[in-house]
């Protein structure tokens, strides 16, 4: 999702205050990751997914080509369609676009990050490290807060559907 | 009215055979019959004969199911995203129920017979706060029941040599004798949920 140019001006005038100690960001060269979150996961999975915001204070656009963390075998990036009722989930080998001074999110219902083979359950209030690969932005650093098993939204927001 | 078991299921479908003079659901009377006809008296719509195990491995048929209205959705434990939301709403809106809510089977069938083993379908459903009905079967019942919901399922291939599994991720409504009442829109207000589950279990 690409934000309109006032509100794309103040997230960038925003990303730039003073960290609040509630968000929790990463930021290197022009991407700044924020809310990241996940859920916990059954004593059995071996899958989890991932969210997060992306902003891009950069003048070029960049791409999110791939990430990792130390929780899981490896981590892709999906997304998920719900058509007619069917709901479809699909790899995306080539990244997900972040234009230039836009906001995209991975959210529930649309594109997330798949941790594959996980090394143990995801535990509600953990915080998962995650290392996000961008085209031109090099390496960004994050973590994921575990928020509820069904949580549509991060911890700190509350329930909502 | 609680789900009977099988060997309760048995008796009482004998019963009801003999009281009603109709030779349905061969499957019941003990024969393994996966490819058996529907019955004359099926509506159109989703619904039907089934046969499939619980996550304890107890049988769990369409007719075991009668006397409780019933929620049913298809899903897999491995679906990072529609599976466990749509779990934790049911558990949710079992919660807003009340008292009312134990007149209300939830039901959870796996898509997914290749991976999710009884164990995985209860682990998952663990996570969610309300009495949920884990089924799986074998490919063969599986298919035969999704055929009869009119469940889309479909296995596809990921370059990494995993599988995931496109599939109908919508939640239908089922009154207390089996027949297909509605589905439901799983981003309705709250309370809009709650009234229209109220009115299957008033039913």
């Amino acid at each position: 999702m690409t934000l309109h140019r006032p509100l794309a001006l103040l997230m960038t005038m925003i990303a730039t205050l003073p960290a609040p100690a509630a968000a929790q960001r990463a930021r290197q060269n022009g991407i700044v990751a924020t809310e990241g979150w996940s859920r916990a996961t059954a004593p059995r999975a071996e899958v989890g997914a991932g969210f997060l915001t992306l902003h891009n204070r950069g003048r070029q656009a960049d791409r999110l080509l791939s990430a990792t963390s130390p929780r899981s075998g490896r981590v892709e990036i999906h997304t998920m369609t719900m058509e007619g009722g069917v709901m479809r989930m699909r790899p995306l080998p080539n990244g997900i676009a972040v234009p230039a001074g836009g906001t995209i999110g991975l959210a529930p219902g649309g594109n997330h990050l798949m941790l594959i083979g996980l090394k143990s359950p995801l535990k509600r209030g953990e915080r998962v490290p995650v290392t996000l690969r961008f085209a031109r932005s090099g390496t960004v650093r994050m973590t994921l807060a575990v928020a509820a098993p069904g949580a549509t939204a991060p911890a700190n927001h509350g329930e909502q559907y | 009215m609680r789900p009977l078991d099988n060997s309760a299921t048995a008796g009482w479908m004998a019963r009801t055979i003999a009281i009603l003079g109709l030779a349905i659901l061969p499957a019941c009377s003990g024969a393994e019959s996966d490819n058996r006809q529907a019955p004359a008296v099926r509506r159109a719509g989703p619904g039907g004969p089934f046969q499939l195990v619980d996550t304890k491995g107890a049988t769990v048929t369409d007719q075991t199911l009668k006397g409780k209205p019933y929620a049913i959705f298809f899903g897999f434990t491995r679906c990072p995203d529609v599976c466990p939301t749509t779990m934790s709403r049911m558990a949710l809106l079992h919660k807003r129920l009340g008292a009312k809510a134990d007149k209300l089977n939830i039901i959870f069938v796996s898509v997914d017979p290749e991976h999710d083993k009884r164990e995985n379908i209860a682990g998952f459903l663990s996570m969610f706060d309300a009495p949920v009905i884990g089924l799986t079967g074998t490919p063969q019942q599986l298919a035969q029941i999704q055929k009869a919901y009119g469940i889309y399922v479909e296995r596809v291939p990921l370059p990494s040599g995993d599988y995931t599994i496109d599939h109908t991720a919508r939640i239908l409504l089922f009154d207390r004798q089996g027949g297909f009442v509605e589905t439901m829109d799983s981003h309705a207000p709250e309370q809009q949920a709650v009234s229209q589950l109220e009115r299957l279990i008033d039913a």
